[in-house]
């Protein structure tokens, strides 16, 4: 923990993702409150940044064209696109986890047929089967969290799969199976653990691309649906009002670059803590 | 080579066709009906059944699956619900430039990504290759929609220097030789700015690891010792054994890249397969999303087979140890 917050890489993210967590649980406390809320339109609307409009309202990155509070929509965002992307991504590992640590373990046809699944899965243009599931279906916040997840373990199969297989051969999994425990526990208590390693570098990474496709779905109004704010549909929202209002875009994504810049740098940053052979 | 060939066809024909398969599946298990969304409320139960039997959909699904692939080998490939076109035609008008705008930026990106990584890789350690880290990092991190609007802010509203929609202008089937092709270009330039910029993220980052396993390894010491210049061991040693994963990541980029041109597409309504996808898929126009998702999967997997034959040619050692 100390070596990965000495890692400068690892502590500028961990800096910002502590600050937009906090920002986010804390929502009501750091904005003037509902997201939603709209007062008199025609005096309140696009508002630029650092103003304040005529109900004595302060408005830290102005207002949009329907007069609300882009500081406060960007905060409750937060809370749906951090969200969706950790949701999503303990979907992914869960699948991902069980599959590459089945294909690892037990071997023979089940783990040729699960690989075969992966490698399958890994060819298809996830763009395409986000696209179709999530406009087939009523789109709705739930829904945008199981097609991220259903197409984002994959990657994470693979790895456990390789870590899976690599220890199984190790002695200490030969001792555990000849005092006699359990095949399922010998995976679940001594190879797994063991696994988890690259497993928690991808999820960082995961996050990180999880925010940014959610954010895409959500731009082509097949996401998370409006007036719930997102940093997606925010960013929708100010594309229509780019000329008079440019920060009601920028906003959401200078969040949004932030916030996956951090997941990279921690999960660079994890893996050089975490795997022995890149310490120097 | 050829048994490897064929092998590897096999493979991307599997993809391609599992590809459609589920789309097939997914279009029939999603609720809603296309016939009562073509016929509205009004229609009678049988002129529901009537319609339903005309365009087959009474039948069982493997059946219709089956037919369907048929016709499409056979070269029909429907006709579309919301143009009323061949779906031939509408994506025969789109494949081109998709084709164009990825295959650009993809050599873009992996021609300066190769020159950044290889500059980074050298200096390691420096302050340039700090500079160009963290630049290629966030580079990385930014969502292609977002960008591509941010550049429409800056070079179309504020300097206004460049269109931001299509392909060209209203006036170009008037234009002829250079004023066209300047229109063109003009037309192309920010789409094709704002997948460059995230892709040399990509490339650059992944260029400089590479390089970086090349440098250590000891043939370089060697040349090194051999007295050869800095700028040849890294130029000529180095750069050549580093280009055989940076090939295969090509390969496996273009499903990323492909993604990433959906996205840009429809920030710049630009005429290509992922426009006509999204809008197909918004307006349930069923034969187009089949069609359309069978294109780019051929797209991604020709591609990635591409790639793979690059990667030997780049490598002879992937040749000869290749089954």
């Amino acid at each position: 923990m100390t070596r990965l917050l000495r890692d400068r890489r690892g502590a500028f993210g961990a800096v910002i993702l502590l600050i937009v967590l906090v920002c986010a649980v804390a929502a009501p406390l750091v904005t003037s409150g509902d997201p939603a809320s709209q007062r008199d339109i025609v005096a309140t609307r696009f508002l630029p940044p650092l103003s304040t409009d005529a109900h004595g309202a302060f408005h830290p990155i102005g207002t949009d064209r329907f007069g609300r509070d882009v500081w406060t929509r960007l905060v409750y965002g937060a809370r749906i696109s951090m969200g969706v992307g950790v949701l999503a991504v303990l979907v992914s590992l869960a699948i991902g986890v069980v599959v590459g640590a089945v294909a690892g373990y037990w071997g023979g046809p089940v783990s040729i047929t699960l690989l075969g699944l992966t490698d399958f899965a890994l060819a298809l243009p996830r763009v395409v089967l986000l696209l179709l599931l999530s406009a087939l279906w009523q789109p709705s916040t739930a829904l945008v969290i199981a097609v991220l997840g259903l197409t984002g373990w994959m990657g994470i199969a693979r790895l456990v799969h390789g870590e899976v297989r690599a220890l199984a051969a190790r002695p200490f999994v030969e001792g555990a199976v000849a005092v006699g425990a359990r095949r399922l526990r010998v995976l679940a208590r001594h190879i797994l653990p063991n696994a988890l390693t690259p497993v928690i570098v991808a999820a960082a990474l995961g996050v990180g691309n999880a925010i940014t496709l959610e954010a895409g779905l959500s731009y082509l109004g097949l996401g998370v649906q409006a007036p719930t704010p997102s940093w997606g549909n925010m960013i929708t929202s100010g594309r229509d009002t780019l000329v008079n209002a440019p920060w009601v875009a920028m906003a959401p994504g200078i969040a949004l670059v932030l916030v996956v810049l951090a997941c990279t740098l921690l999960g660079d940053a994890l893996r050089d803590v975490l795997d022995p052979r890149t310490r120097r | 080579m050829l048994a490897r060939l064929g092998h590897r066809l096999l493979g991307g024909l599997a993809v391609v066709l599992g590809v459609v398969l589920l789309t097939f599946l997914l279009l029939h298990l999603a609720p809603g009906d296309p016939v009562e969304l073509l016929l509205g409320p009004t229609a009678t139960t049988e002129q529901v059944a009537a319609q339903r039997q005309a365009l087959g959909l009474d039948r069982p699904l493997p059946s219709q699956f089956g037919s369907w692939i048929g016709r499409l080998a056979r070269g029909d490939w429907g006709t579309s619900i919301a143009k009323g076109r061949p779906v031939r035609s509408v994506l025969g008008d789109a494949w081109p430039a998709t084709v164009r705008l990825v295959a650009l930026s993809l050599l873009l990106s992996y021609v300066i990504g190769l020159a950044v990584g290889a500059v980074q890789a050298a200096r390691s350690g420096s302050r340039t290759d700090t500079a160009l880290s963290v630049t290629s990092v966030a580079l990385f991190a930014v969502p292609g929609y977002w960008l591509g609007l941010m550049l429409v802010l800056v070079f179309t509203y504020w300097a206004r220097w460049l269109p931001a929609f299509g392909a060209a202008g209203l006036d170009s089937d008037y234009l002829s030789g250079g004023a066209w092709a300047i229109d063109r270009l003009r037309h192309l330039a920010l789409p094709l700015a704002t997948l460059t910029l995230i892709g040399i993220g990509g490339a650059a980052r992944f260029v400089r690891g590479a390089m970086l396993e090349a440098l250590s390894q000891p043939f370089i010491t060697t040349a090194r010792a051999k007295g050869l210049t800095p700028r040849r061991v890294v130029g000529h040693h180095a750069l050549r054994n580093a280009l055989s994963p940076v090939v295969t990541l090509l390969g496996l980029s273009l499903p990323a890249l492909f993604s990433g041109a959906v996205f840009v597409e429809a920030v710049f309504a630009w005429p290509g397969v992922g426009r006509v996808l999204v809008e197909a898929v918004q307006a349930r126009d069923y034969p187009v999303v089949m069609a359309a998702t069978a294109v780019s999967a051929v797209l991604v997997v020709a591609g990635n087979m591409l790639a793979d034959t690059l990667a030997g040619w780049v490598d002879p050692r992937v040749r000869s140890s290749a089954r």
